[in-house]
């Protein structure tokens, strides 16, 4: 089923340009990182049927209109991150790059609303090794401890993902990517909508399920 | 191959280069896969050694009871550094990394990975690892103590260089990972024509199986192991019982990995042996896809018995002995491998050349090691034997005896593919008898002591137990010193070696087809494949041409 003339004119010159190849490569590296947070998941799963009562009490401090409004511009900025592809693949240069610099805007909204969030909790005193939170009851610890985990480590996925599609933008602009050939902005993107989908996840085990 | 070919194509991957670059460079920034396995052959010796040189100093030290060498602190720091290396370092990449870099893509009629440039990427991921490994030995702190397991709540409370140790751990499982997917990757996109799946070599298939657990796996112990750097310095309630959290949730999310790691440990050198049997039995594999089924199967059973490392944990009793059957359930593949070997070997025209001679000694040592195993997957006998020596060697005869000794058998095989000159064959035959006299004494007294009651990781033991501590001892020596010399031939041969043949043993894989040491894109053409891999009746074809 592999051997379509593509693949045989491939193996003859060097693979570099497998386009079924590398996305296959990409869909396996999505796969790990799902995995990964997979185990945090399965870390909460367990916590949240242990001390299920105290996991209740501490989501009712989270801040639920900032993670709404988050969550709405991940998923905003899944569908600019969709439409900058949608458009060079019809060779719309300049509209591709608009909604590709709109996804990075939107992605460093996104962490400023956190940053706000969390320097919130730190002022009520709820951090790692506070006095405030080391006096609560061990699910609460917990919570809160996976909470700056699972966030943090997203956080750092979309910071990663600020990089990458920078590094497109200016491919973009050099005309590195074009309609032939926007490989790499479609595995970005793909990258980009796996940031958003952890979050649908991560936004109603710690903000909505009280 | 054919006559009148053209000068330059004759060249060998050696004197080529991928890049502009001659000298060094042109290796440390290649992308051929050749090379890049060979840069990966180099750093995982090097680190078997210094895995082989703490080994022998910790046997050193059980000499005599009490303090021989070295204090009770360095000793703990000696083994938790022995597991580090010789599991992150030497065993999950040995085979795959060094051979299956080197020869999956020629096997399957390629001219490199699919991922050239990630390929090149994980081999210095891998160095990183290697470098953060051994960094965290001379910092202060001191070298990390905890086994290279890491339980919590130890692993969070200690003051050793924990965190730089498994962050190590993490770069190497990362460099694992893009290997794993380079080559699932390369699998189904780059066969030659004809090249179906059932045509593919068995050991394409163990790497193939492997680098599947290498995805699968690998993140989830990467998550762990980020789980307890995070808490270390954040001091985030997570798995630390002061903080509610739950220990043994953590041994559950490392054996969850390191589990199936094991498998990648072991598939790929069942794949070598499923290579090495037919050519030197001149013999088409029996069972070739009862054994490319049975990787699968192993890869797919063995992600889920990880909890039988957790018998004396504290789990319910429905929970551990559902993983004790899943755990005899993994015997049954491994069975169909070793029975097909045996059949592959039966009325076949045997030439015992030192690759086969590697892999009756595997087949001893690891049916030794497998057995042995069931009486560790016992809930029973479990108790009994948990956390003593017996456990210490039925780890070491499937590990070592297992993939430790395909590691040398594929040395010894594709020695003359890779490097063009052969080594001498008599001293190899002699390195053999002192490895398997020196490999049972040194690990079978201690299937003895564990199951009269050594304890593992003990730096120091009663007076009944000195005899047979000496015994092993002086085993480790003539071990060790089989390994030296063993490197000392291959060393002579790889500069003063006779020429070898493109084809040396007879074999009929892809790789034999093609010239000693192969040129830098493998194939002048991609071949057709038209034949079974083991089909020796087109063993004349591949003489005459070659």
């Amino acid at each position: 089923m592999n051997h379509d003339e593509n693949v045989i004119a491939m193996t003859q010159h060097h693979a570099h340009v497998d386009k079924v190849g590398a996305k296959m490569g990409m869909w396996l590296f999505l796969f790990t990182e799902v995995l990964l947070f997979g185990g945090m998941f399965l870390v909460y799963a367990v916590y949240r049927y242990q001390y299920s009562e105290q996991f209740h009490i501490a989501a009712m401090e989270l801040n639920t209109t900032i993670g709404t409004i988050n969550t709405i511009i991940l998923l905003t900025s899944s569908l600019t991150m969709a439409l900058s592809i949608a458009y060079i693949e019809r060779n719309k240069k300049s509209l591709s790059i608009l909604f590709l610099s709109l996804t990075i805007l939107l992605a460093l909204i996104f962490l400023v609303n956190k940053y706000f969030e969390w320097s919130a909790k730190f002022e009520h005193g709820i951090y790692p090794r506070s006095e405030e939170l080391l006096n609560r009851p061990s699910g609460q610890i917990l919570f809160f401890g996976l909470y700056y985990v699972m966030t943090g480590l997203h956080g750092l996925h979309v910071v990663i993902g600020i990089i990458v599609l920078s590094f497109m933008l200016v491919f973009l602009l050099k005309n590195k990517i074009t309609s032939e050939n926007y490989n790499k902005l479609e595995n970005s993107g793909l990258y980009w909508h796996l940031v958003d989908l952890i979050w649908i996840f991560l936004f109603p085990l710690f903000y909505l399920i009280q | 191959m054919a006559n009148g070919t053209i000068a330059l194509s004759e060249k060998n991957f050696y004197e080529v280069s991928t890049n502009k670059y001659s000298g060094i460079l042109s290796w440390l920034l290649t992308t051929d896969h050749k090379r890049i396995g060979l840069m990966y052959l180099v750093s995982i010796m090097f680190f078997f050694l210094v895995g082989v040189i703490l080994g022998v100093l910790m046997r050193l030290e059980l000499l005599t009871p009490g303090r021989t060498i070295m204090s009770a602190q360095e000793y703990n720091s000696l083994f938790t550094l022995h597991g580090v290396i010789m599991i992150f370092l030497f065993i999950i990449p040995g085979i795959p990394a060094a051979f299956g870099n080197f020869f999956l893509p020629i096997q399957i009629g390629a001219r490199d990975v699919a991922f050239p440039r990630l390929n090149l990427l994980s081999y210095y991921v891998y160095v990183v690892g290697a470098i953060l490994a051994l960094t965290s030995l001379f910092l202060p702190g001191g070298p990390i103590d905890t086994g290279w397991t890491f339980y919590i709540p130890y692993s969070v409370r200690t003051t050793s260089n924990v965190s730089l140790a498994i962050f190590a751990a993490f770069v190497l499982g990362f460099s694992s990972i893009l290997t794993g997917i380079n080559f699932v990757t390369t699998v189904h996109r780059l066969r030659a024509p004809g090249m179906t799946f059932f045509k593919m070599p068995l050991f394409v298939w163990a790497t193939y199986a492997t680098a599947w657990i290498q995805i699968i796996a690998t993140p989830v112990v990467g998550i762990t192991i980020l789980l307890v750097i995070i808490e270390r310095a954040f001091g985030v309630g997570i798995f630390d019982p002061a903080l509610g959290g739950d220990p043994i949730l953590y041994q559950h999310l490392f054996w969850i990995y390191s589990h199936p790691a094991v498998y990648i440990m072991i598939l790929p050198a069942m794949g070598v042996v499923s290579e090495i049997i037919p050519t030197f039995a001149r013999r088409t594999i029996f069972g070739y896809k009862a054994i490319a089924m049975s990787s699968l199967a192993i890869a797919f059973i063995g992600y889920l018995v990880w909890a039988h490392h957790m018998f004396t944990s504290g789990m319910s009793d429905t929970a551990r002995w559902i993983f004790s059957l899943l755990t005899f359930l993994v015997a049954v593949p491994s069975g169909v491998k070793v029975f097909n070997w045996v059949a592959t070997l039966y009325k076949g025209s045997i030439d015992p050349q030192p690759p086969l001679l590697w892999v009756m000694t595997f087949i001893f040592l690891f049916s030794i090691g497998g057995l042995t195993g069931l009486v560790l997957g016992s809930l029973a006998t479990d108790i009994h034997v948990h956390d003593t020596y017996f456990v210490v060697a039925h780890f070491h005869y499937v590990m070592f005896g297992g993939t430790g000794t395909i590691f040398f058998a594929a040395i010894h095989y594709w020695f003359p593919k890779m490097f063009g000159r052969m080594y001498n064959k008599k001293l190899a035959k002699i390195t053999i008898i002192f490895f398997f006299i020196g490999f049972n004494m040194l690990y079978f007294t201690k299937f003895i002591m564990g199951y009269m009651g050594m304890p593992r990781r003990y730096y120091d033991y009663l007076p009944q137990f000195a005899g047979l501590q000496k015994i092993s001892t002086v085993g480790s020596w003539i071990l060790a010193s089989s390994i030296f010399f063993m490197f000392g031939y291959l060393i002579y041969a790889l500069f003063k070696g006779p020429k070898a043949s493109a084809n040396p043993w007879g074999g009929v894989t892809l790789e034999w087809q093609i010239p000693s040491p192969p040129p830098l894109e493998n194939f002048k053409e991609i071949p057709t494949i038209t034949h079974e891999p083991y089909d020796f009746s087109q063993l004349k074809e591949i003489n005459n041409e070659s």
